[in-house]
């Protein structure tokens, strides 16, 4: 097998916050009855983790769970966990309407991490990024500048990000400039 | 600025975080209607100065489809509500006359 590699090869920028693209994630994109108490009891089986709210989403230790729709659930895992994933889904919800598919390699992911992150998504999202409106834990599906992407912050001071893997360049370009020292706002988040 | 917020996902968010779907509420005349009715579904459109009824995708968030009530002067929003219904429910109406009192809109007031 080809070893999976990244869409940037890990690019890495310093700036008044750190932005690092991450290593391949395993993603499942899955989508059914939130509801559901088989879907439910899916995801717990595979991730250990509960089925996020709305516009949340849950985190443990190698894998999260998070709240892309009203009917869609995006789990993230290792990479190598992945087809796995979507096979054990795919009998645990035989009979169900819904669907599990991996996504893996069409996705980049980002970390930001600094006191400063929430100036630099604020700059390129229309997303009100004060501590009182986004707070970790919670999930958000919007774009930054002209693509689409989802944000969310496993801890205060970090954000991670992930966007379309042919959109990664762009991406990392826009977050560079964001993020470059001496274009701090001081907004106060 | 128009802020609009998703009824299937919750979020507020500026319009471009959204996609405008034209007007809301049309009837689709197809097979066995007449010449005039398909020329009404394909072409006329209000064009109001005012309360008007549209159609929106909430399309860099949840992909969902809604309705939302607004003002097309002042960029108010009325209300928002869901995309499974041929008309607007009685508490957009109620809201809309609070604030715009006599207002009609293709035969609804």
């Amino acid at each position: 097998m080809s070893e999976p590699v990244s869409a940037l090869g890990g690019l890495r920028y310093e700036g008044f916050v750190r932005v690092e693209e991450l290593p391949p994630r395993g993603m499942v994109t899955l989508r059914g009855d939130l509801g559901s108490e088989g879907l439910r009891r899916a995801v717990r089986d595979l991730t250990g983790l509960d089925v996020p709210d709305a516009g949340g989403v849950s985190q443990g230790a190698e894998h999260a769970v998070a709240w892309m729709s009203p009917d869609e659930l995006l789990l993230l895992m290792p990479h190598a966990a992945a087809p796995e994933a979507v096979t054990q889904l795919q009998a645990a919800l035989a009979g169900e309407h819904a669907m599990a598919v991996e996504v893996s390699d069409a996705r980049a992911m980002f970390r930001l991490t600094g006191s400063g992150v929430r100036e630099v998504v604020a700059k390129l999202a229309p997303v009100d990024m004060s501590r009182a409106a986004f707070r970790p834990g919670m999930i958000r599906r919007t774009r930054v500048a002209q693509v689409a992407a989802a944000l969310w912050m496993p801890e205060e001071d970090c954000v991670e990000l992930v966007c379309f893997r042919s959109v990664a360049a762009y991406v990392f370009g826009l977050l560079k400039v964001s993020a470059a020292k001496g274009g701090e706002v001081g907004a106060g988040y | 600025m128009l802020i609009l917020t998703c009824p299937c996902c919750g979020v507020t968010a500026e319009e471009t975080e959204f996609h405008g779907g034209g007007e809301a509420h049309l009837t689709r005349h197809g097979p066995d209607s007449d010449d005039d009715q398909f020329h009404d579904y394909l072409f006329m459109r209000e064009n109001p100065r005012g309360v008007h009824f549209e159609r929106w995708r909430h399309v860099y968030g949840c992909g969902k489809w809604f309705h939302a009530a607004r003002d097309t002067v002042t960029l108010e929003v009325f209300g928002t509500y869901p995309a499974q219904t041929t008309e607007p429910p009685q508490h957009i109406r109620e809201a809309i006359s609070a604030r715009r009192p006599g207002w009609s809109w293709r035969g609804l007031s």
